[in-house]
């Protein structure tokens, strides 16, 4: 592993503040643990697994990273039913045929053989991609919670040994250690094997100040005043039982939705109208309009 | 690791002695020491650390100072604790550990505060004790970490010495709260410019409590120059909140927990038989693009098990503490199973299925129940008798052998014939019956409690703490043999 950590990070993973302040210039203001899991999964060269609730920047971590540190991001989606076909290569039927077709009565047997389970016939798919590439890459694994069990048992042998064992060709290594985040929204268990090769990262939704100062580099031409107010909201509306309480992404969209309509001041008129930004369910709305918007009146009232 | 492994690990206990003021960085066998002795300590309380992950940590220790405390704890973190729940439990653990392994040191060094620590007492008692509690009160409000563990043990100097101190250090966090004036709720009979006057953040309030807590433990440690023996968490740490005053966000805790388990056992299953069927059609439109040659098979996905289930839930005054939690396991049931029916009884019965269905919120839920549900009808005591006759009128058409009955209550009949017949008769029709009882063994069939005379005809769970929970969700998703 010393090896992959000398040549893995660039001078943006120095320190844990360099990679803080460099995930800050691409845009994305790190927690404290963020900063320092990060930087040791460069180091340490073990993929990171990143829970937490939809919409707190799991994706987005990825994608700063693979920006500070100067990587091509490579990125797998999940989904029920993924199997290694899709996920890792699959051999090129139709090109095997046309191989076969193509020959000519008197070749043998093993020349065909041999050909036919060469690296031409191979279709690389993303891990594949991630585990050939020439140049360091950060690979992200998304939502692996979706996946069947089979599958995350598929991928202890990448996580682990960053290498693919293909029956026919034999076994293909990593030539540079990728950065590998998975996130999971914990819809499921993941099995302790995978759990066992990876740092573990929990997000959660961030608190006040930290929200704010996200906003703020996201709709900087806000006014102080609302995008404070804004923020606050959403925190009571997250404190609510909701189906789907909003998310960083939704507050970032709010503020857009306020600056495009030049409001001044979020009244009731105003998060009512605005309401379906934030909040995506019908019985969440009604809900909300009822605990957060009665609030507000009462604010406005009390201001003179 | 087989689960019972973590109990069998008195090979890894070393002395501690961990020093964190000292300037030279121990040697790397001595921090490794005390980390196999810390994981140790995880696994005795149920976290999954096994060596791998403390290979990592200590891996970890060689990227992160040690001196950085925030650094050195969420780097740890990172590698041993690997899921939310185990994070609670390794905070818990972590804050123990460090702080008896720091004062074992300070014993073994002999450091004490006692010259400072007699300034510092007597600047206290100077200071006027009613700016004390507002500064508390706005520090608190605030937040900041420093400036709190100062006044800690500033109230302590203040109040902890002014009276005789109970030598039990809860007794005396509770003391010192009450006479800061810290509540949590508003207080408006405090004049305006009062921090107090809005309420404490509750969160501050618990965390300046377990600074408290933290100060008076080193105090006594210092006096009597020996640790009190380590304890392990207490069960109550993970019992199920059942008191009156309980917590609901702690109870939805631990429900979103068992919806997460319940996701997951249904999924375990259902790799066994995957390759039993093959879908013929979806081969062939699969081999079309192979030429027609079928090289990849397609099989019938297996749909998980989804049990009909009905759910009695006792709301009496008898179970009002645990009726609360009962009813967000309820409202947790009925998100993950679609085929389920809800009762409440006391003296007879009632079907809020369609309340559960109409309403997200929880405190909505049990206000709707507590208003038209009218399952009390003059005494409010509980009639098991007059219920199992009612249920058996209401389900007796649809109750079948896939079907699954679970009874939350404590059965106690207030003297009234419990009619066991009937609940035999509901038993056999259903496929399963679960009686989830939340007094603990011990109390069964002491008094008015019949619950012997039930469990002929059901498997009957205690049910206080979430362990015992968990048990009751294993049986419950564990597949039918018989069908």
């Amino acid at each position: 592993m010393a090896a992959a950590s000398d040549n893995g990070a660039g001078a943006a993973a120095a320190s844990v503040s360099a990679l803080a302040a460099g995930l800050r210039e691409a845009g994305y203001l790190p927690g404290a643990s963020t900063a320092l899991v990060s930087f040791l999964a460069t180091r340490l060269g073990k993929p990171i697994l990143v829970e937490g609730p939809a919409g707190v920047g799991k994706t987005e971590l990825a994608k700063a990273l693979s920006k500070v540190l100067d990587r091509r991001l490579v990125r797998l989606q999940c989904y029920e039913g993924l199997d290694e076909a899709k996920a890792l290569y699959e051999w090129n039927y139709r090109k095997q045929l046309l191989r076969i077709q193509a020959e000519s009565q008197d070749t043998g047997w093993d020349e065909v053989q041999d050909d036919i389970f060469g690296e031409e016939f191979l279709l690389s798919r993303p891990l594949m991609d991630a585990i050939t590439s020439e140049q360091p890459i950060v690979l992200l694994i998304d939502e692996i919670d979706k996946t069947d069990q089979e599958f995350e048992a598929m991928l202890l042998e990448l996580l682990s040994d960053f290498q693919i064992s293909i029956p026919e060709l034999g076994r293909i290594e990593a030539r540079s250690h990728p950065v590998v985040l998975l996130t999971s929204n914990n819809s499921r268990e993941l099995t302790e094997a995978l759990k066992r090769r990876c740092l573990y990262l929990w997000l959660d939704y961030p608190e006040l100040e930290h929200e704010l100062e996200i906003v703020r580099l996201h709709a900087p031409e806000l006014q102080e005043t609302i995008a404070r107010r804004l923020v606050e909201i959403v925190g009571m509306v997250r404190d609510l039982d909701l189906k789907k309480p909003p998310s960083i992404a939704e507050s970032i969209d709010w503020a857009r939705t306020l600056l495009l309509l030049g409001a001044q001041d979020i009244d009731r008129a105003v998060f009512e109208e605005t309401l379906s930004v934030i909040v995506k369910h019908r019985t969440d709305m009604d809900l909300v309009a009822e605990r957060v918007g009665v609030k507000l009146v009462g604010q406005r009232a009390a201001a003179p | 690791m087989p689960p019972g492994r973590r109990h069998d690990v008195s090979w890894s206990r070393p002395i501690l002695i961990w020093i964190p003021s000292a300037g030279t960085p121990p040697h790397a066998s001595g921090i490794a020491s005390h980390l196999v002795a810390f994981a140790a300590e995880l696994r005795c309380e149920g976290v999954n650390s096994g060596t791998a992950e403390l290979l990592d940590a200590v891996a970890v220790l060689e990227q992160v100072s040690w001196t950085e405390p925030q650094d050195f704890r969420e780097g740890l973190a990172a590698t041993l604790a690997k899921s939310q729940e185990d994070r609670r439990i390794f905070e818990l653990v972590f804050e123990r550990f460090f702080f008896r392994a720091a004062e074992t040191a300070a014993i073994v060094e002999s450091i004490t505060e006692g010259s400072a620590g007699g300034a510092a007492g007597g600047e206290g008692a100077d200071v006027d004790l009613e700016t004390l509690r507002q500064q508390i009160a706005a520090a608190l409000r605030e937040g900041s970490e420093g400036a709190m563990r100062d006044l800690a043990r500033l109230a302590i100097a203040a109040f902890g010495r002014a009276g005789p101190g109970s030598g039990v250090v809860g007794v005396d966090v509770q003391r010192i709260r009450r006479q800061l004036g810290l509540r949590s709720e508003p207080q408006p009979d405090l004049p305006a410019e009062d921090p107090r006057r809005d309420g404490v953040p509750r969160d501050a309030l618990r965390h300046f409590e377990s600074l408290l807590r933290r100060e008076l433990q080193r105090g006594k440690i210092e006096r009597t120059q020996t640790l009190p023996p380590s304890r392990p968490l207490s069960e109550l740490d993970r019992a199920l909140p059942s008191g009156p005053l309980q917590d609901l966000a702690a109870v939805h805790r631990v429900v979103a927990q068992l919806k997460r388990r319940l996701k997951t056992q249904g999924q375990e299953t259902r790799g066994h038989r995957r390759h039993a069927h093959v879908d013929v059609r979806r081969t062939m439109r699969a081999s079309l693009q192979t030429g027609g040659v079928p090289v990849s098979l397609r099989f019938k996905p297996q749909r998980p098990r989804r049990p009909e289930i009905y759910v009695l839930c006792d709301v009496s005054t008898s179970v009002t503490s645990a009726s609360v939690f009962f009813l967000s396991v309820l409202h947790a049931l009925h998100d993950s199973f679609r085929k389920m029916r809800s009762f409440v009884f006391i003296e007879r019965i009632s079907e809020v299925t369609d309340v559960f269905d109409r309403e997200r919120d929880f405190r909505a839920v049990s206000e709707a129940i507590g208003r038209d549900a009218g399952v009390a009808d003059v005494s409010g005591y509980t009639d098991y008798g007059r219920v199992w006759s009612e249920f058996r009128a209401l389900v007796e058409d649809d109750l079948h052998p896939r079907a699954t009955v679970i009874v939350l209550g404590d059965a106690r009949t207030n003297g009234r014939d419990p009619r066991a017949d009937i609940f035999a008769e509901v038993a056999a029709r259903a496929g399963r019956t679960f009686w989830l009882n939340p007094e603990p063994r011990l109390y069964w069939n002491y008094g008015d409690s019949v619950i012997a005379t039930y469990e002929q005809h059901c498997q009957a769970f205690e049910c206080w703490t979430t362990n015992q929970l968990e048990d009751f969700v294993k049986a419950l998703t564990r597949p039918v043999h018989a069908a």
